[in-house]
Order: C-alpha cells, then sequence, then structure tokens
C-alpha cells in the first residue's frame, strides 16, 4: 500500500507543529491559519493524513486480526485493510476534494468495501465527522466532528459507551477535545486498553457473555490507532 | 490449512464464478459479482433479497430461483456484504411490487442492509424481515439477540413461494416475521472450522470435546462438553429447542442440517434420533429435510431446526421450487 510514487517522502522536510490539537507552544505556519485560528488541511495535509492512517492500519493488521481472533471472528485486520487499501487506491482523487468531502468520501468508501460490522461503523464514524468539519478546522471544531462521529455510531450501532465498542475510545477522545488533554493519542490508547476490562455487548464478543472480558476490543484498538496517526500528521505538518 | 483453492484472495471470486457457470440455466452472476440474480424477473412480483458472509452456501445465492429468492448478496467469508451489493441488487430485480429483504440478525448484516435501504435514491418500497431462530443465545440485554441461523432457509422457502403466489410486500413481511417465529433451532461443533483467508482453525476443540450451541461462524455457543452418542445430543437439542418453542403438540417440521464437514449418513443419525425425541414429547414430524443447506465451511456437526408450521405455511413449503441448492415439485 501506499506504493504509488506520487507520495512524498515523509520525513525529508523538518516539522513544525500546527497547534490544532495540542494547544502548547509549537511553531505554527501563520500561513496555514485563519482567522478564527482554523488550520488550513491542504491538499498535501489530506493526502499525509490519509497515508498515515492507512499505513498504521496496515501495519497492525495481523494484531488487530490476532486480537479479534481471541475476542469475535479473527478478520478485524484483514477487512479494515481491505477498507483503508480501497481507499488508498483512490488517494488521488480523495486528496483533491476539501476536506469536509475528502473525509466523508474516506467514509463512503469503508462501507463500500470493508463490509461486516466495522465497514458500517467505521465507514460511518467519518461519514458523520465530514458533515460537520470545516476547511480549516479548529480544536473545538474537531471536538464537534468527534461528537457527530459518536453520535453517528451510538445511532448505527445501537451500541452505549461501555458496551466494549471502538464508541469505548471514540468518546473519551471527544470528552478530550473538549478539553485541555494535549496528548490525545495516549488518551486513545489507555481507552482502547481499558475494554479489555469490559464485557462485551455489541459484536460477535457478546457471544462470549463473561468471557470476552479480559481482551481488548479490536475496533476499539483500530479506533485508537486512526486517532493516533492523525494527531500525528495534524501535529507534525511541514 | 488444506483446501481447494489457489489462493485466499480468489476463493470467493472463483468459487461464484464456478457457481455461476454451473447454474447459468437458474442464475445470473451481476457485475462485480455483486449479487446473484434469478435468469428472469417476474413483473408484479414482490422481490426477495437475501445475502450474507460467504461461507455458508449453499444458503444464500444456491436458493435464488423459482420460488424462492430473487437475489443474493455475497459478502466476504464470514463478512456481511457492503450496502452497495443490496442496491445494486434492487436495482437488477425491482419490478415495482416491491423488495423484501431478509436478514439474518447479526449487527453486521443488519447495518449494511439498513443503510442499503437509506442510501436508495429511486425511493423504492423495501421492508425487512429479520431471522433469529437460534436458541442457543439467550435473550438478554447484554447481547445483539439471537443469531440467524439455519432456519433462515425455512423462511426463505416460504415465503419465496407466498411472493411467487401473488402476495404483496406487507403480506410477505407478515408471513415471514411469522415463520421466523415459529421457528427454532440449535447447533452442535465436533470441529472448528478454517476461514481460508486465516489459514488455521477458529478454535480449538479436544479430540472428544464439542461445542453445544456453536453459531455458523464457529461462534462459541451455551458450552463446551464432552462428545456424547447422537442420541443423547439429539435429546439435549431437541429440550433446548422444544421448551423454547412453547409448542407442547401439534405437527412440526423438522430440518437436519450439516455444517459442512459432516456426512449425510450422520445426518440421517441425527435426523433418526430428533425425529424420535420429538415424537416422545408428542410433536409429529409431518415434513423433513436433511442435508449440509447452512454450513459453516468446513465445519464438523449439525444443527436441529424445528419449524411450527400452519396449514398454509405447509401448502407453502410444498409448493414447486427451482434453485440450485434446493429443487422440488418441477
Amino acid at each position: 500500500m501506499g506504493e504509488g510514487g506520487t507520495a512524498l517522502p515523509r520525513r525529508l522536510v523538518p516539522h513544525h507543529r500546527t497547534g490544532l490539537l495540542s494547544q502548547g507552544p509549537s511553531v505554527t505556519l501563520v500561513q496555514n491559519k485563519n482567522a478564527e485560528g482554523g488550520v488550513q488541511i491542504d491538499e498535501t495535509m489530506r493526502r499525509r493524513l490519509i497515508e498515515a492512517v492507512a499505513e498504521t492500519i496496515a501495519l497492525h493488521a495481523e494484531e488487530l486480526t490476532a486480537i479479534d481472533a481471541a475476542q469475535g471472528d479473527g478478520d478485524h485486520g484483514l477487512n479494515m485493510n481491505r477498507g483503508f487499501g480501497a481507499v488508498t487506491a483512490k488517494l488521488d482523487d480523495i486528496a483533491a476534494k476539501p476536506l469536509p468531502e475528502a473525509v466523508q468520501e474516506v467514509g463512503r468508501t469503508l462501507v463500500m468495501t470493508v463490509g461486516g460490522a466495522s465497514g458500517a461503523i467505521f465507514g460511518t464514524a467519518f461519514m458523520a465527522a465530514g458533515k460537520v468539519l470545516p476547511e480549516a478546522p479548529t480544536r473545538a471544531d474537531a471536538a464537534a466532528a468527534m461528537d457527530a462521529a459518536v453520535a453517528a455510531v451510538r445511532a448505527r450501532g445501537k451500541a452505549e459507551f461501555g458496551h466494549k465498542t471502538m464508541l469505548d475510545v471514540l468518546g473519551p477522545v471527544a470528552t478530550a477535545l473538549h478539553g485541555d488533554a494535549t496528548d490525545l493519542p495516549a488518551v486513545a490508547h489507555a481507552a482502547a486498553e481499558a475494554t479489555a476490562g469490559m464485557q462485551a455487548v455489541r459484536g460477535r464478543a457478546s457471544f462470549l457473555g463473561e468471557r470476552s472480558v479480559g481482551g481488548m476490543d479490536a475496533g476499539a484498538r483500530s479506533a485508537a490507532l486512526i486517532v493516533a496517526a492523525i494527531c500525528g500528521v495534524v501535529e507534525e505538518t511541514p | 490449512m488444506k483446501k481447494l483453492i489457489n489462493a485466499p484472495e480468489t476463493v470467493l471470486a472463483e468459487s461464484l464464478d464456478g457457481f455461476a457457470a454451473a447454474h447459468a440455466d437458474l442464475v445470473v452472476l451481476g457485475e462485480g459479482r455483486k449479487f446473484v440474480r434469478r435468469v428472469k424477473s417476474k413483473p408484479g412480483k414482490v422481490g426477495l433479497i437475501s445475502g450474507g458472509g460467504s461461507g455458508h452456501e449453499p444458503l444464500h445465492a444456491g436458493f435464488v430461483g423459482y420460488g424462492m429468492l430473487d437475489a443474493a448478496c455475497p459478502g466476504q467469508v464470514f463478512t456481511s456484504p457492503t450496502p452497495d451489493q443490496m442496491m445494486a441488487a434492487a436495482e437488477a430485480v425491482d419490478t415495482g411490487a416491491g423488495l423484501l429483504f431478509i436478514v439474518k440478525n447479526y449487527e453486521g448484516d443488519v447495518m449494511n442492509f439498513d443503510m442499503a435501504r437509506e442510501m436508495d435514491a429511486a425511493g423504492r418500497r423495501i421492508e425487512t424481515v429479520l431471522i433469529d431462530d437460534d436458541v442457543a443465545v439467550e435473550m438478554s440485554t447484554f447481547s445483539n439477540g439471537r443469531r440467524g441461523v439455519a432456519g433462515t432457509l425455512v423462511v426463505e422457502k416460504i415465503v419465496g413461494a407466498a411472493a411467487e403466489r401473488g402476495e404483496d410486500l406487507a403480506a410477505c413481511r407478515a408471513l415471514g416475521e411469522r415463520v421466523n417465529k415459529a421457528t427454532r433451532s440449535m447447533g452442535v461443533a465436533l470441529t472448528s472450522c478454517t476461514v481460508p483467508a486465516a489459514g488455521k482453525p477458529t478454535f480449538v476443540l479436544g479430540e472428544d470435546e464439542i461445542e453445544i450451541g456453536v453459531g455458523i461462524h464457529g461462534e462459541p455457543g451455551r458450552r463446551r462438553a464432552k462428545l456424547a452418542g447422537a442420541d443423547a445430543l439429539a435429546r439435549d437439542m431437541v429440550a433446548a429447542i422444544v421448551d423454547d418453542l412453547g409448542q407442547a403438540r401439534g405437527e412440526v417440521l423438522l430440518f437436519v442440517n450439516g455444517f459442512g464437514g459432516t456426512p449425510l449418513m450422520e445426518l440421517y443419525v441425527m435426523y433418526h434420533a430428533a425425529r424420535t425425541r420429538l415424537e416422545e414429547r408428542g410433536l409429529t414430524v409431518i415434513r423433513s429435510l436433511v442435508g449440509s443447506y447452512v454450513t459453516a465451511l468446513d465445519m464438523a456437526g449439525c444443527s436441529l431446526t424445528v419449524s411450527a408450521l400452519d396449514r398454509d405455511m405447509v401448502a407453502l413449503w410444498d409448493a414447486p421450487v427451482h434453485t440450485p441448492g434446493l429443487r422440488w415439485g418441477m
């Protein structure tokens, strides 16, 4: 994946922090910010966001499948990787769209290629977030997008917090975005780890009943990886 | 993993191509292998569309044809199909009388069929019947509810005949719900199955162990137990089914379904055992089906399905059907 020859080498240029998510002291590219303090997510950055997410899913596909094998039916990594492979195949088209449309298109592509509950849920999350994101989002916009994703996933999956799903990562991340947490990947990873102590109420893991306690939820792990990948790009933009 | 395949990535496409070529008199494979549909749709008839993860063959594509489904959407192995597949199938078989989605109760299937309905821009009349016949999963707020398993065949056959007879969309949906309510199933696994892409068994059973209440994807059931004789197994399974059905007397259909890795000879042993237990409990078996119809790849084991059919349902069960997987009366 990602070997289209069109991608820019990711680590050739020095990285600067945009401050979109961190709020801390940062070297900010002033020309990227609009009057409201939003960060213009340009085509290069959209491309890098997609690549980073696809890369992390590909890199962790086997791990995700192993987590899923203990809890569900052992195909989560495979299915997610197929979905983001399809997204990567359309990288030029998607990155050329303005941010809101690009994010929605990522969601639609996941819905149409992943299948299963994962495709519907992850796709729905991106579609809902894309609908409310402006082209140059502020931290408050990112929080609102996460809220929208949480609401859409709850409705689609008829799931609640504590049901041992990816919601148990999106929820804490949304809360953190509304507050002043600076290390969102840490929040996301800790939230994913915490699903290990939950008993599954949704998904095939629910058939295990009490036997589902002890292992992390694969969808939660995926969600944390995606959040971390997005933060990595947004925080370090050339 | 020992399988008759070329590569895990090509199993589904090659299997569908082979299926469509073998049964070209009955079915056509849609563009992009999104669905399998009947060679010819019947104008004015409610269109029946089902689908689900692959690996359960002949379910669902094998039941496309006269007297059963109009189209089936095959997902990846044990993974629900995507909404674009159902949208394409709807476009292909809608003749104006509305469409009925027959969906097994798994979150992935339910969400993807729902999204197909919501995304359908043509404003078609689409209704859904959910199948949840598996008694192994206890109803509780701590689960997604019961799973749809072999009873799906009974619903697809009976509602298929009703649609063929000219029943409208509302009647087909109501009938589907009644048949589902009258149907209960329970399975037992002797071995695991192996998903081609995974390359190794989904779960591990000891030489003398069985999983009672197993699902059709190798999901765990009620409990793990020591292998017992067919009579003892049938007694437990029939008890679970009949107690849940709440039907003390009357006439029933008995369907013994192989999971893919069990010989027909053993299925008839189980049929004999199950029928004897049912009769001991005061139920009369008036219709029977024995064979591997709703499989879980190469899993050994079987499920028992009992349907308390009323007179009209029996007539619809007996009505002619001509599909790759089920054929009688024509």
